[in-house]
Parts: C-alpha cells; structure tokens; sequence
C-alpha cells in the first residue's frame, strides 16, 4: 500500500496534467461508494439496473453521441442479468457522483499504456477514484466501455442475484437453488418468477459479492447486436437536443464575439422590430435573441448591429504558429521518453518539420441546449459530454446552488469532444435566466458554431532521426503546441493548472516501437486560441508527426516502410506488430504499387488500442483520389464487432477528413471558416472503400472510439508521397496534392 | 399568412411568415422534427425532404414558394411500419449518431425512385451532397443497394 499512497499524495493527473494534490483524498474517502441517486421504491436495484412494472431499465453512466454504448453498456447488463438486449430500455442517467467515470482519469496514470503491469493498473484504478470527486461524469478518451466493462457487468451480477435472494426467501428456498433465465428466476420445480414481481422485495435487500462470468460462457458479449438507437435514427423519431419541445417554448439563438471579447459597441434597434422577434439579450461578451422560430432568430441576429473588442491572442495564424515556435526556445514541459542516448547514436542524420492546423470538430448537430428557469431551480435538457460539469457551470451563471440544477442529457448528434466542455449550456442557462417559467431552446447557427470552437490545437514538430545498415538508430522527437488538457481544466474545475501535459506528445512518446535510442520532448506554446479535446486529442497530430517521420526514416534507410515499422514494434510489443501484419495481409503489401497508383501505411498505438491502416490512392483526371482503406485494430476484447467496425470506419474517414481539407484560419483575431463549404468533411465520392480486421491479441480491453482517427492521416500522406514522390509535412495535404474533392 | 401545407397526406394550417424556410416550419412550427438542421446553406443535405416525390433541401425552400406535397421522413414509414430503405438502413446498422441519416434515407429513397438499380457512380452523385461527419458511408452505400434489391423483389 505504501508506494500506492505516495503516488496518491503526490499528484493526481489527468492527461498527465496534475490536477489536485493528493492530500484533499484520503483512501477512505476515494474508496468510499458514492450514494445511489435513484430511488429503490421506484425498482432501483443499484445506480445503474431499475426494474419495475415498466420493464428493466439501465441508467446509463455514459452519453450516447454516436459511439454505440447505449448497445454495449446494455449488453454487458444483459449478460449477467439473462435478459435478452432488446429488453433493456436505456436512458441517459442524471448528473450524479455515482456515474463518475474512473477510467478517464486511471486512463492518465504515467507508465505507458502498452508496458503496464498489473500493479500499474491496480494504481491506475485506484487514481481514477479521483474523478468522482471532481465531477468527472465524463464521456470521452476512449473509456466508456474500459469504464464499463465490470462495472456493468457486476450490475447486471449484483441485481440478478438480489432478485434470486428474493425468490428465495418468497419461496423458502436456498438462492443456490435457483437459476435464471430470460428475465425471471427459475425455481427448482421450473416456475418461473418474472424480475418485475420480485423487484419490489428485492431492492430492500442487500447486495453481495459476485463473481462475473469467464468470457466463455457469453451469450451476448462478443457478437454484433442490433443497436438500441437504430430504428429510432432511421426513421427519424430519435429525439436529439436540437428537437427537445416543451409547450410554450421560445427558440432562441446565440452571437459571442469571434474575437473572444467584449462587445465594443451594440445596436439592436433594427432587430427587436423584426418578424417573430421577442427580446434581445445583452451577454456582455454577445448578445441572444429569443423568437418564435430558431430561422428567425438567426435573421435577427444578423440584423444586430456590433463591434468586438480585439482578441487576447495573436491576431492572425502566422503571428500564431510563430509564437508556438517560440515555445521551442523554452525548457520542455514534458520529457516523454528518453531510451539509450540519441546524441551519440551512430547513423546518418535525417532531419525535418512537420505541421498541423487548428481543427474544428463541425458536429453535424450544431451545439444547443434548452433550460428553464423558475427562480429557485433550473432545468437543462443538453446534448453533453460532462452532466456534472454542466450542472455546477449552469448553476454557478444564474445564482443557484448545483442541487437546484437538473440535468437531462440528450441524444447528440455527434461530440468528437466537443460536447465536453459547458459553453452551449451555460449560454443556455443564462438566456433562460432572462426569460422567468419559459422554456427557451438556444440553438447555434453552424457559423456560430464553426467560429466558437475549442480547436484541435494546431502543432509544429522538430523531428530528427538516423539510420544505418537498414536500420532505425535513433529518434529525438520535439513538439509544441498549445494544451488542451490545461485550458479545459480551467473551464471544468475553475482552477488554472500547470505541470507537465503528457498530451503534447502523445502518438510520439508513446509508441510501441523499440528504437535503440528515442526521445520525445514536448513544450508548451503559450498562446490563448481556445483549443479543446478532439478526437484522440494529442494523438491527433503525434500520429502524423510520428508516423510520418518514420516512413521518411524507413526510406533514408532504403526499407520497406512497413517492414521496418513490423521490426520495430515486435521488439517492443506483440500485438502491435500483429495489427501491422493484418494490414499487410489484408492489403496484399508488397512494396510495390503500378504507375497512377500509391500506396502508404499508417500505425499509431492511442488509448491502450493499436491500429495500423494501409491506404491506396489513385491519380485520376478530377485529382487524386482514396481508394481504399484497409484498417486493423486490437482492443484486447472485442464486445460488438459491428461497433468496432463501425467506429474503425467513421474514426478513419473523421481522420481522412481532416487531413484533406480540414484547416481553421485566423484573420484580425477571426476564425475565418464559415460552414460546411469550407470546411468539409469527405463525402460519398471521395471517401474510401474500407475493410476492417479486429484482433484480440492484446491483454484487458482498450477503447475503439478515438484510436481509428491518428494514423489515417500518414497513412494517406504516405500513400501520395508513394504516388508522386513528393513528400508534404504539413496538413492539410490538399494544400500540396490536388485530390479529389 | 396562414396558408395549407400537404405533408405527409395530410394537410396542415401554418402560419410563419412568407420568408421562413420550410425546415424551420416543419420543425419550430409544426414539431416535425425528424428534419434535421446542419447548415442552412444547402452543403450538407441534414434537412433533405421530397416535393413531388423530388429531393429538396427544405433549408433553401421559403414556405410560400412550396409547390407541391411535402413527404419527411416521418412519412416514409415509421417503427412499427418500416419502408424497405429504412428495414435496409437497420439491417446494416448504418447510423453512428444519426443525425445525418433522415436526410441520408430521403436522398437515397429520391435516388432509388428515379434509378431503381443504380451503380457506385449514381449513388456517388445523388448521394455526394449529404455529409456524414461520423462517416457512415460504406455502409449508407451497402444499404441502399440492399434496399433496392428489396423493392425489386417487393
Ligand atoms: S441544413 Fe439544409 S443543406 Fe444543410
Ligand atoms: S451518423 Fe453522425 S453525422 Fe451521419
């Protein structure tokens, strides 16, 4: 226990940011159980598992934003409940400490995820307690099914066996007499007694110790199901944040500075006298209009006549990405690895800069949430990432105590992180604050969301490299950008947090390949462009920065780009060298591609799950096209194959998109990128054929969600730079190929 | 203003002024809210709807200027009343976050009135004006030939 408790008191990290000292948790206090939120007269046989006359019901500690966890959080229910799937309603639960998200912050605990130990993970888990004391009821990095995976089941475990103890005691039995099956308890002369009969009686009694089952005997884990939010999203009656409806209700929407400052100057004179209009609302840093229709509001708001302030950062991208230059002129904030010594390693020295822009993450549901106001309570209907963090901001702008918010979280129509952060419904809140007992919808328009984002920071990498004899000798690896994990700390927990950020070099620090000499230093640019978590977050740009420079290695080395990546990591990591011989196998690799034809392999190990993509590319007179995609990745265990696939296939194309045309712009402290036409995203004609290959070589269970999207971009880089033999460091590669758009 | 709108067989009274795009009628107005909102400018298809049977972006479509009957995809079937193209779209388990997929489904069932056994390159250009930020389209495209291999054999 003593290293445990010193690693405890020392620092608690997220993202390997230190977020609190260890002092404020004791380990009582950070082993102790949360209170249940839900009421046991209502069939709440624990937070997450509520049966009654309505049927069984699973509260689910994570949102549903695309991912499919409201088919595998169930599912890992249903397995140790026998019940079947579809059984389960699932319904998004309310902001409660019980649902804090423990793997999120174990996810940060600072030993490489590939080279921990049991030990390591016990610790790991143990940190990760922290998150319910800092509200961390959060969706994101990959965790929910990491989270989940015994949390859901002992649920699941737990219930059944409480609804046997019930059936015994009615009964007169012993509980080891009974079986289950199907939602009911068998008794031993074959009656079936259904879970709702048994419900009442058996939340008044108390849970024991399960045991889960071995994976072997699954019935249900392991096998695609049928989502549980399908039929409701092909027929159009899935209920998103933007289609939340309360009788008398007000659409509204919001205009912030897209300078990030005050208003110098406001005239809305001409807007209030417009059709529908209802009130305009002075926000200080912008201003809402409230209407009859969201169309109308967004005419209005136009109509406002405004001045901003100037911005507080750099006023333009150049004057930006110099000064997250700059940062390379300061002490590194983070040493990520440093193996062997690679200033003396011998080899021939390959050196080069790489770069990436700022990203938006352009949600298809433009960011929105509805709340009303009474004065002494709040309600909030919000699409989010955070409920917890949602609920403390939400009360923290009207005045009230966080106890008098509620907090409904709603279907989103996508998040890529973004939904993680509290603007939309703080905006939210404080215009309902202005509109007493009405409910008031806030919806953005997508310039309005385009240009309020919290970027995918934009990065610039130092890469150098040697090679001798065929082989990789060194790496040494710098990298600056802005940090995300900083900023969002701030806007979660209130508090400015320093330390080190594991996250300016994650997808270069960490990857599982056993270069004799390799190290990684990152620094911290000192820029305020709000930038937030987007999707796979550091990896995001460390897999292009890192992969990239080690296809230009493999070629100063004149070997096969995924020969030499397949030697690397079978030093280091097995399952990662497994991932890279799906692909070749998949894609028939050979070295070898026809003239008009390219070829490039991608590899980057993010959130515990390595993948490999190869990507093929042909000329063709409308540009470049993407051909193909063939993707292997290894989560340990697979749940859903079909989610996995699916979240493969959209994490590649959500990369792919980026790494195409996806750039955000700065011009007199303005985003310069508007909407969709410019800043698409791939399409139908322009995106890859993809084949997707789930390995479970690896130990344990990693997450699928974000790890698809880091190597999609070198591996398209590295299939032009196969086309045409041009190579391109920087994103996005449609500023140096004419692709196909 | 008050003016009469066939949507779905059925006609309805709505009053939004003259200039308000039919997407907002349908959704603020009438509640119809399977027509979704993603850009308001025509490049991303979320608001896709049928006039006379033609794929529109109901985004661009001032409500006085409407000129024939409105379908939505509440009207192409529902869940207890599944239409072929939706029956395809679960079978393949297309939707990630689903935003995209009403307009998805109505732009493909327009496609698949007009092309009732398109190639890769029809569904590419019918289908080429609908985003899909999660990235669903290997699979939108495996469904809509499943689909329109199920009306052929309906
Ligand atoms: S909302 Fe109409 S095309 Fe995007
Ligand atoms: S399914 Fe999310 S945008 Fe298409």
């Amino acid at each position: 226990m003593a290293s445990i408790g010193k690693i405890a008191r020392r620092t608690f990290l997220f993202g390997a940011v230190a977020v609190a000292g260890g002092a404020a948790f004791g380990f009582y206090k950070l082993t102790q159980t949360p209170p249940n939120p839900l009421n046991p007269d209502d069939g709440a046989l624990n937070p997450f598992v509520v049966i009654n006359a309505d049927g069984i019901t699973l509260i689910a500690p994570r949102a549903e934003m695309g991912q499919g966890v409201h088919t595998t959080l169930p599912a890992l229910v249903a397995e140790e409940l026998d019940v079947a799937l579809a059984d389960i309603k699932v319904i998004h639960g309310p902001a409660a400490k019980a649902y804090f998200n423990q793997a999120l912050l174990g996810a940060a605990f600072p030993v490489t995820d590939y080279k921990r130990k049991p030990w390591h993970d016990d610790t790991a888990h143990f940190l990760g307690n922290a998150a319910k004391f800092l509200d961390l009821q959060v969706t994101g990095g990959s965790t929910s099914t990491r989270d989940g995976f015994v949390k859901m089941r002992e649920a699941g475990a737990a219930a059944r066996e409480m609804l046997k103890d019930a059936a015994a005691e009615q009964l007169g039995v012993k509980s080891a007499e009974l079986a289950t099956e199907n939602g009911a308890v068998i008794a031993p002369d074959g009656t079936r007694l259904p879970y709702a009969d048994l419900a009442p009686a058996a939340t008044k009694l108390k849970p024991r110790n399960v045991t889960l089952r071995d994976p072997s005997e699954w019935k249900t884990l392991g096998k695609s199901q049928p989502r549980t939010d399908m039929v409701g999203k092909s027929t159009g009656t899935a209920t998103f944040g933007i289609d939340f409806r309360a009788p008398g209700m007000k659409f509204a929407t919001v205009k912030m500075s897209p300078k990030r400052s005050s208003m110098r100057s406001f005239d809305p004179s001409d807007a209030i006298l417009m059709d529908g209009v209802e009130k305009i609302i002075d926000l200080g840093d912008g201003f809402a209009v409230v209407a009859t229709n969201t169309w109308l509001a967004f005419q209005a708001a136009d109509a406002v006549r405004v001045e901003w302030d100037d911005a507080p950062y750099p006023a333009d991208t150049d004057a930006q990405m110099a000064k997250i230059a700059e940062a390379f002129d300061t002490s590194p904030n983070s040493t990520g690895r440093n193996d062997g010594d690679v200033e003396t390693a011998s080899g021939d020295t390959i050196s080069a800069e790489y770069s990436v822009p700022f990203l938006a993450h352009a949600t298809m549901e433009p960011m929105t949430t509805a709340a009303k106001f009474t004065g002494d309570a709040l309600e909030v209907w919000s699409p989010n990432q955070g409920p917890m963090l949602i609920r403390n901001w939400c009360a923290d702008a009207v005045g009230l105590d966080p106890e008098q918010v509620t907090v409904h979280t709603m279907l989103m129509g996508g998040a890529f992180g973004r939904r993680g952060e509290v603007d939309f419904a703080v905006l939210a809140a404080r215009v309902a604050r202005e509109m007493p007992d009405t409910p008031v919808l806030v919806t953005w328009s997508r310039e309005e969301d385009m240009r309020h984002d919290f970027y995918r920071p934009a990065a610039i990498a130092r890469m150098s490299g040697k090679v001798q004899d065929g082989q990789i000798t060194a790496l040494d690896a710098q990298v600056a950008a802005p940090s995300p994990s900083h900023q969002a700390m701030a806007r979660w927990l209130g508090r400015e947090m320093g330390g080190p950020d594991a996250e300016l070099t994650a997808g270069v620090a960490d990857q599982p390949y056993g270069i004799p000499n390799y190290r990684t230093r990152g620094y911290l640019a000192d820029l305020d462009v709000p930038v937030g978590f987007w999707r796979s977050v550091g990896a995001s740009y460390g897999g292009f920065f890192f992969d990239g420079f080690i296809d230009e290695l493999a070629h100063a080395a004149g070997r096969d780009p995924l020969e030499v990546r397949l030697e690397l990591a079978r030093r280091e990591h097995a399952p990662s060298a497994s991932v890279i011989e799906k692909v070749r196998d998949m894609s028939g690799w050979t070295g070898q591609t026809p003239a008009g034809i390219g070829r490039g392999i991608g590899f980057t190990y993010s959130f515990g799950t390595p993948v490999a993509q190869v990507i093929e590319v042909r000329d063709t007179d409308a540009g470049i096209k993407i051909d193909k995609a063939w993707i292997a990745c290894d989560p340990g265990t697979a749940l859903d194959p079909s989610i996995i696939h699916a979240q493969m296939m959209g994490g590649c194309i959500f990369g792919l998109s980026a790494a195409t045309n996806g750039q955000i712009t700065f011009t007199d402290g303005e985003v310069d990128q508007w909407n969709f036409p410019d800043y698409d995203g791939l399409r139908m004609h322009n995106a890859p054929e993809i084949e997707v290959a789930i390995l479970e070589n690896a130990d344990g269970i990693s997450g699928v969600g974000e790890p698809g999207t880091p190597p999609a971009a070198p591996a398209l880089a590295n299939a032009l730079f196969d086309l045409t033999g041009q190579r391109a460091r920087r994103l996005p590669l449609g500023l140096d190929y004419s692709l196909l758009i | 203003m008050a003016r009469a709108l066939t949507i779905n067989g059925k006609t309805q009274t709505v009053n939004s002024p003259d200039n308000v795009p039919l997407l907002w009628v349908l959704r603020d107005e009438l509640n119809m809210t399977g027509t979704k909102f993603g850009c308001g400018v025509a490049s991303c298809g979320a608001c896709t709807v049928h006039i006379d049977g033609e794929a529109v972006r109901s985004c661009q479509i001032a409500v006085a200027d409407v000129w024939g009957d409105i379908t939505t995809i509440e009207g192409v079937g529902t869940p207890d009343n599944l239409a072929h193209i939706q029956a395809a779209w679960i079978d393949h388990q297309v939707a990630q976050c689903g935003y995209c997929q009403s307009g998805q489904i109505m732009q493909a069932a327009s496609l698949l009135a007009q092309i009732p056994t398109p190639t890769d390159q029809d569904i590419d250009d019918a289908m080429l004006g609908n985003l899909c930020r999660c990235g669903t389209y290997p699979r939108i495209r495996a469904a809509i030939k499943d689909a329109a291999a199920r009306i052929q054999e309906a």
